[in-house]
């Protein structure tokens, strides 16, 4: 038999919704930086910026880190009780 | 080059392989109804199930192709790894949640939970039919390609192999199976790049590594009684090439005039004589082959100079690896087409010639033909990157085989917790395939001819025993990725358009039949396929399916999670245009052109190859006109 699934509440789901949005814009604007400078400055990525490594080193890793350290953030908040709703939730 | 197959490599190989097909009977005896075979019974375990992602999406694009890619062309194959780890963000924030409380075994079913639309069920379906075969072929290549050296295999029997071992892995067990394979795969995977990349950076750099290429004085064939220089005329006439032919062998050798004198090159000659339909294959101007008279390729990827005249640097730090690099020269390889038309005959040279790079140019976007653009004032290059990039970024949210494992957990908190293990197991490896690939491209091992090879060929660098345990991993890489398309495209025939669409009424065992079925057929079209398009890179056929799944699916999907008017027509509408779109951009481009029809690429009626920035903004507008034109007149269309 399959486990029962958990279920979740509507503001539960509002409120993940919503951390969802805002981590994804964070990171768009990163991946958004990211193609502009290799558009618009492609020589900016040749510059030394940290130990030796150059921008386009370090700014390609920094994007595989941020959507780790991103994902991570979002689970934390997602995984925190619902202040009003909890009496709700227990109900289920 | 010619390939040598050895008994530690096979013997591994073969070990490796049945190990996961006795996995897949042992499992198949769980996959008797529907849902267990289509997701498992939602049994996974969220941890299993997350390095299972890795396994599912970690495909020989990301293994052979953006390695190959780094190891020929520097920094444009990382843009890959970027664009496709950064795809899994629009996946866990947007998309992973809702799909799991919408849908039940397939993409088609989350879309049409609220609208139990026909048409929306046979559009996403033929939707997750064409990403899916799309998707399969640079794995198949891949699959051929891999088989070669380590079996001696042809091109045609790897595929063959790779398409018989996958088809039997799904048709006995499914989901189960599936999961397991792409769960053992990911996680060998990730850990063994990661022994890879410390031995690389154990071994650190060397003037040493690969065969010494000769240069040239300007003037060494002047006077050399043995020889004669060619003239050069025809197709040779603008080219920087001196022909110089043996008098007593008439042996024919090409050379590049550079800066520095002649240097030497490699070269591949076909001769197709057009009365006979015989053809004839010379290399470096005698036949192919290891014998006294024949000669083969060499390996190349070497440094000529390490910075403060060193010739080898010992183990290095990560920084260290990086800043020793870019003060380098390295010497990569470019290739030229010459072909000649003399009565009968037909005869193609492509010569393969040395390039001295500054290490520093190697680590910035720009070297690769497909990202040259980004260095010169040029517009549609531009574009073209941009939208490449635009599609890694919004294709993996919409990729079928991916989709369809959110369905393989328990819950939403699953999902998210499956989608974080993936993005670490999955991030972890493509800032591997960095080292990996400048390692091959300063190991002494690349094949001129091959770029796909260049991962595998860097573990023989290290010996028979990394070679093989890569290589069977490889293997297994595009086994574990062929498996989860082979059961999202049987689960969009079987599930969407015959139970849903065309409503035959069929007992549970008889849609696992039918299942099977459709495996079996898919599985036949893409060892077609793998075979017609063995020459091109994965990671650029792959490019190809992320902007036909990004433009088909992704508006749909968006809009449904946030706009309330979307109706049925205009998911319908948006998943038609944006694939007809995408599908037409492609097959019209010059890259398609060049690659595929062998055509003048200049002659290509669009001026980028990538659709994305164009098809999946016209997705959007499609599915808003459509809804707006198809409202119902007293409510919103989506409660």
């Amino acid at each position: 038999m399959a486990p029962a699934p958990t279920p979740s509440s509507p503001t539960r789901i509002q409120r993940n919704a919503r951390y969802g949005l805002i981590l994804f814009v964070v990171y768009l604007a990163l991946y958004a930086g990211f193609m502009a400078v290799s558009v618009l400055g492609p020589r900016e990525m040749a510059v030394p910026v940290l130990f030796g490594m150059n921008l386009a080193i370090v700014y390609g890793f920094v994007l595989i880190v941020a959507a780790l350290v991103l994902a991570l953030v979002y689970m934390a908040l997602c995984s925190r009780p619902m202040p009003e709703a909890s009496s709700e939730e227990s109900q289920q | 080059m010619i390939y040598h197959s050895s008994s530690i490599a096979i013997g591994i190989f073969v070990t490796f392989v049945g190990l996961v097909l006795g996995l897949s009977f042992y499992l198949g005896r769980k996959a008797k109804s529907a849902q267990g075979y289509y997701t498992a019974h939602g049994e996974i375990h969220w941890f299993v199930n997350g390095v299972a992602f890795a396994g599912d999406y970690l495909s020989a694009a990301s293994f052979l192709g953006i390695c190959g890619m780094i190891a020929f062309y520097g920094y444009d194959g990382f843009l890959y790894s970027i664009g496709y780890l950064a795809g899994w963000v629009v996946a866990l924030f947007v998309v992973a949640e809702p799909l799991k409380r919408l849908g039940k075994f397939t993409f088609a079913d989350a879309l049409d939970k609220q609208f139990n639309s026909r048409g929306i069920k046979l559009t996403a379906a033929i939707s997750t039919l064409v990403v899916s075969i799309f998707y399969l072929i640079p794995q198949m290549v891949g699959a051929g390609a891999l088989v070669k050296p380590l079996l001696g295999f042809t091109h045609v029997q790897g595929v063959l192999l790779v398409g018989v071992v996958v088809v039997t892995i799904v048709v006995t067990a499914g989901m189960v199976s599936t999961t397991w394979v792409q769960f053992i795969k990911g996680s060998l995977l990730v850990l063994f790049c990661g022994v890879l990349v410390a031995m690389i950076l154990g071994r650190g750099l060397s003037t040493h590594t690969g065969h010494n290429f000769r240069t040239l004085r300007a003037d060494a064939f002047a006077d050399d009684p043995e020889v004669m220089i060619l003239p050069a005329t025809g197709p040779w006439k603008d080219k920087p090439f001196v022909r110089v032919q043996n008098k007593a062998s008439g042996r024919v050798s090409v050379w590049r005039k550079d800066k520095g004198g002649l240097t030497e090159t490699q070269t591949v000659t076909e001769v197709e004589d057009l009365t006979t339909h015989t053809k004839k294959k010379l290399v470096n101007g005698l036949p192919q082959g290891e014998g006294p008279g024949q000669a083969t390729l060499l390996p190349v990827g070497t440094i000529s100079k390490l910075p403060g005249g060193k010739t080898e640097t010992g183990s290095l730090s990560v920084p260290e690896f990086f800043s020793t690099l870019s003060e380098s020269e390295i010497v990569l390889w470019g290739n030229d087409k010459i072909t000649e038309k003399t009565g009968a005959r037909t005869v193609q040279t492509t010569v393969y010639y040395q390039k001295l790079t500054p290490g520093k140019d190697v680590l910035v976007p720009g070297m690769s033909p497909t990202f040259s653009g980004l260095q010169k004032d040029a517009f549609y290059p531009k574009l073209d990157f941009l939208s490449l990039m635009l599609a890694l970024f919004c294709g993996t949210a919409s990729l079928p085989h991916i989709l369809i494992r959110y369905y393989t957990v328990k819950d939403e908190s699953a999902v998210r917790k499956s989608t974080v293990v993936g993005i670490a197991s999955i991030g972890f490896f493509y800032v591997l395939t960095l080292f990996l690939g400048l390692g091959a491209m300063t190991g002494g091992t690349l094949d001129v001819t091959n770029t796909n090879m260049a991962a595998p060929l860097l573990a023989r660098s290290f010996g028979e025993i990394p070679f093989a345990i890569i290589s069977a991993i490889a293997f297994t890489t595009v086994l574990g990725t062929v498996s989860g398309l082979i059961m999202a495209a049987s689960g969009a025939v079987a599930h969407d358009i015959l139970t849903n669409f065309f409503q035959l009424d069929m007992a549970d065992h008889n849609k696992v039949r039918a299942g099977k079925w459709v495996a079996v057929l898919v599985g036949i079209i893409a060892m077609v396929l793998g075979v017609l398009f063995e020459k091109m890179n994965v990671s650029f056929l792959v490019g190809w399916a992320f902007n036909v799944a990004a433009s088909a699916n992704l508006p749909a999907l968006v809009m449904l999670l946030f706009w309330k008017r979307t109706t049925k027509q205009g998911i319908t509408w948006a998943i038609v245009v944006g694939m007809v779109s995408s599908l037409a951009w492609i097959l019209l481009s010059g890259e398609t052109y060049k690659n595929v029809y062998g055509l003048d690429p200049a002659l290509s009626l669009v001026k980028f190859s990538q659709p994305a920035i164009v098809t999946i903004p016209l997705g959007f507008l499609t599915l808003v006109v459509a809804s707006l034109l198809t409202r119902p007149a007293n409510k919103p269309a989506v409660a």
